[in-house]
């Protein structure tokens, strides 16, 4: 092996012409041979979060998936729950976009029920296993109680959804234990996640539990020997009094 | 049809942290050398700037820089009894994509593995007696001796902050009595402490044990390594693990290699190209190239002298297996290599609930811990306790963000207004010390390929069968205990014990530490690869990353990683380049 000569052939074949990597070098980009970093300054690329136009629920679905977020976190007097933090308007543009769609998840059949360590495993992504439960839930309760989940007391919704996560209550089609896992950790990435998607409206599960938000200096804080640190939430927008339009 | 490439030197499969490792020292002695990625182009300013890094649904909970499942994932099982379902997202471990691999979105705890642990067979044999039946445990086949100047090396490179506790043989004061003599000092004093950190040292230190900064990719000042790449001190911003940071102060690709590899004129990088297979030359006994896919779908024929497996020990073993390169392994007969001694890491720990004093969680760092390692690998006497191996106890300040850590004490309903009321209670008032355990090789754990299931082009998922062994239980059952005696030392109100119970969930998050699949040895009749990570089948072909380790050691892999890509590197440029074709004799 002769790499050292070979290397200046190579460079004439490879680099000399652009014919051989161009017709796909809009889909495989090519980088380097010299050139340095590919990046654009100031050129990042911000989270999409969805927009006010985008919505997946029913007005029927939309008041279910309410009341059962605001029993899942309750506004109970000690602080905001699913309802203040607008939970809701997170998880309709959550259904709406890619993850709702399951688009980056693996989505081929065939379709078995999994054991209790294989994981997710309906057929439906996320917004198909709401949807499909949601009218299960209904039926649910008209037939039990002759009414719409958002309807019931909160102490029979309470029933019912700790019935679903207890297993007790079944669905046919969908399991009602999936759902109930996925839109409680829905709900809980809803209230505590950056106020940009929709939830956790201006910042107030970080309020109420003391999380900073997404600041990123704490040089000043290492040392607090156990002492309580009071800094504001700051979310990605910013905060009141932190951005200069303010 | 494939489109055919002209040659090059070597192509590098995958652009992580061993592909970097890799492509720096080829192309310095001179060849050509070209790395195919899978997933896009990423760096500081453009994907994870301080104006949106801190982002914890969008990094960690949809999977922002995550290979994703629908490019291709694994399917699973606990034993070969049941059937294995696709992993339809990703959940215990979280594969890397795009340009730096994992090595982006990784915390930067960067330890050495012992001296024991290279030759965990014979040494274990030697002081205990023969292994148990179906423990599939191998030496490496390399020292740690060997590879000392390339954990050394390496951080350099990253600009490891740590205590040396093992200096050319004199054990030094605060620093971790039982590791490996180290030829040079750490080139970083540790990162600054925190609240949590001081009270594990205090509780260790009463215990008798020797607590030691954990060594740390995260900067614990301004660092120019030996490629006169610059890092900055970090801030302890906490949104460490699973994101890039903003700061250019963990050790990455990014910030330690590619910079300069990308002003080196032999150094080619293509993006967005999935290499789908390793071609061999009619006779068998070399690699000729690689057959990669772009994101258009054409399809290319990439040539080369030396082609390296960069791209993840998942993957590396998957594309070993669907190119027909060694004999799969069968647990049945135990005979066959590929895909055999898959291992994974056993963790518990023990959480603390403060009343009057804030852990103020969210200051801190991917590496930020204090660390005892009295009970890893055979630091501590094993005779009669029916296990071998072990793991280190640590007390890390990291991930307190809140979608993911919000702890409650233990019969706390899981939703509810008791809950949220709890997790107000407690959310900046918990630390936990956590054991992280070794993996011991068992016959029955293993990958093969899927026969149901399929990627996008069509071709079968890699099936992972996975469990904890007996030896893993005892293992935890051993050293659980003593981080809740720790734990119980640090002057909380109450402490939670979370013990390794049950089978191996597939779901919530452990580690990404999947190690085994191309083990390396002595043997080609038990391993993949010789001492130099090269195919005992193709010598033109090496293997880097953790699929290479014969089982798992009581750590986090990437120091060793590292490592053993210098080492096969060097290897490659001082003996291979003259005179190509094995390096070992079968
Ligand atoms: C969240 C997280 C935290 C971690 N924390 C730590 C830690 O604190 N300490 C530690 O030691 N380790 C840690 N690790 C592990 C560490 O990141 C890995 O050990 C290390 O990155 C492995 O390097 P690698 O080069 O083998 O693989 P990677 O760095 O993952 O690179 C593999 C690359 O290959 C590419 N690829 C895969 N398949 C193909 C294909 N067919 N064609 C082309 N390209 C392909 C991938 O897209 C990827 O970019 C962590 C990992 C994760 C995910
Ligand atoms: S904790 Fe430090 S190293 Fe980690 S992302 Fe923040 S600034 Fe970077």
């Amino acid at each position: 092996m002769s790499f050292p000569t070979r290397r200046k052939i190579l460079k004439s074949l490879l680099f000399g012409g652009t014919a051989i990597a161009a017709p796909s070098a809009v889909f495989g980009a090519i980088y380097g041979r010299g050139e340095g970093m590919p990046w654009e300054p100031l050129k990042g690329q911000p989270p999409y979060y969805g927009t006010h136009e985008d919505w997946f629920f029913t007005p029927d679905e939309r008041e279910a998936v309410a009341a059962i977020c605001a029993r899942l976190i309750p506004s109970d007097g000690d602080g905001p729950g699913a309802v203040e933090a607008d939970v809701i308007t997170f998880l309709d543009r959550q259904m709406a976009g890619f993850y709702g769609r399951g688009q980056h998840w693996y989505m081929k059949g065939p379709f078995r029920e999994g054991t209790a360590t294989q994981g997710y495993q309906s057929e439906h992504p996320p917004a198909g296993l709401y949807r499909h439960a949601l009218a299960e839930l209904d039926g649910y309760c008209r037939a039990q109680q002759d009414a719409g989940f958002a309807a019931l007391s909160a102490a029979q919704q309470d029933e019912i959804l700790k019935g679903m996560d207890d297993e007790e209550i079944t669905f046919d089609g969908v399991s009602a234990k999936a759902f109930f896992d996925l839109i409680l950790k829905n709900t809980i990435e809803g209230y505590f996640a950056d106020p940009i998607y929709g939830g956790n409206r201006d910042m107030v599960a970080w309020h109420y539990v003391g999380f900073p938000g997404t600041r990123y200096d704490y040089r000043d804080f290492v040392g607090h020997n156990g002492a309580r640190i009071d800094l504001p939430p700051v979310s990605l927008m910013g905060r009141p009094g932190w951005n200069s339009s303010e | 049809m494939t489109k055919q490439l002209p040659k090059v030197d070597v192509i590098l499969v995958g652009f992580g942290w061993t592909g970097a490792i890799y492509a720096e020292k080829l192309t310095a002695a001179g060849m050509e050398v070209l790395a195919l990625e899978r997933g896009p182009w990423r760096d500081t300013p453009k994907d994870f700037a301080t104006t949106f890094a801190q982002d914890e649904l969008r990094y960690y909970w949809r999977h922002g820089m995550f290979q994703e499942a629908s490019q291709s994932t694994v399917t699973f099982r606990n034993n070969g009894a049941q059937t294995a379902l696709p992993m339809r997202h990703w959940g215990s471990f979280l594969p890397g994509n795009g340009v730096g691999g994992s090595g982006v979105h990784w915390n930067g705890q960067t330890y050495r593995f012992l001296p024991s642990d290279f030759v965990a067979k014979s040494h274990n044999e030697e002081r205990y007696g023969p292994l148990p039946e179906g423990m599939t445990v191998q030496d490496y086949g390399v020292t740690y001796e060997e590879l000392e100047p390339h954990f050394d090396y390496f951080e350099k490179i990253c600009g490891i902050c740590g205590t040396a506790g093992n200096l050319r043989g004199d054990i030094r004061k605060g620093g971790n009595p039982f590791e490996g003599p180290r030829s040079d000092d750490y080139p970083n004093p540790p990162m600054q402490m925190t609240f949590s950190q001081d009270r594990f040292e205090a509780s260790a230190r009463d215990m008798g044990l020797n607590p030691f900064p954990v060594p740390s990719a995260n900067m614990s000042r301004a660092y120019v390594n030996p490629l006169g790449m610059q890092l900055a001190p970090c801030t302890y911003c906490g949104f460490c693990e699973k994101h890039g940071c903003g700061n250019y102060s963990k050790s990455s690709p990014q910030t330690t290699i590619i910079p300069v590899l990308m002003k080196r004129e032999n150094f080619t990088l293509r993006t967005d190209s999935e290499v789908l297979s390793v071609e061999k030359s009619p006779d068998g006994t070399r690699a000729t190239g690689v057959t990669y896919i772009d994101t258009s779908g054409e399809e290319f024929f990439q040539p080369a002298e030396v082609v390296v497996l960069c791209a993840y020990p998942l993957e590396n073993t998957r594309l070993m297996l669907l190119s027909d390169i060694g004999t799969p392994y069968d647990p049945q007969t135990g005979e066959g290599v590929v895909g055999k001694n898959y291992c994974y890491q056993v963790m518990s720990g023990a959480t603390v609930f403060y009343d009057e004093e804030y852990t103020n969680g969210f200051v801190g760092a991917g590496a930020l811990g204090m660390a005892v390692d009295e009970y890893n690998g055979d630091n501590f006497d094993h005779s009669g306790l029916g296990f071998i191996g072990g793991g280190y106890i640590a007390c890390y300040t990291t991930n307190a963000r809140p979608i993911e850590s919000h702890p409650v004490p233990e019969g706390v309903p899981g939703w509810g207004s008791e809950w949220k009321q709890s997790v107000r209670a407690n959310f900046l008032k918990t630390t936990t010390v956590g054991v992280h355990g070794a993996s011991m090789a068992h016959r029955s754990n293993y990958l093969d390929l899927d026969p149901t299931y399929t990627d996008r082009h069509g071709r079968p998922l890699l099936r992972m069968t996975y469990d904890f062994t007996l030896n893993d239980r005892r293992l935890t059952a051993h050293i659980t205990p003593v981080a809740e005696e720790i734990a119980r030392g640090m002057g909380g109100r109450e402490v939670n014990v979370a013990e390794r119970k049950g089978s191996y969930d597939s779901m919530p998050y452990q580690t990404t530490h999947n190690t085994g699949g191309t083990i390396m040895g002595t043997d080609p009749q038990t391993s993949v690869c010789n001492r130099y990570c090269q195919s005992w089948d193709l010598h033109n072909l090496f293997v880097a990353g953790a699929g290479l380790f014969p089982q798992n050691a009581g750590y986090n892999p990437t120091g060793t990683v590292a490592a053993l890509a210098y080492w096969s590197v060097a290897a490659i440029i001082d003996q291979y380049m003259a005179d190509p074709g094995p390096l070992v004799q079968a």
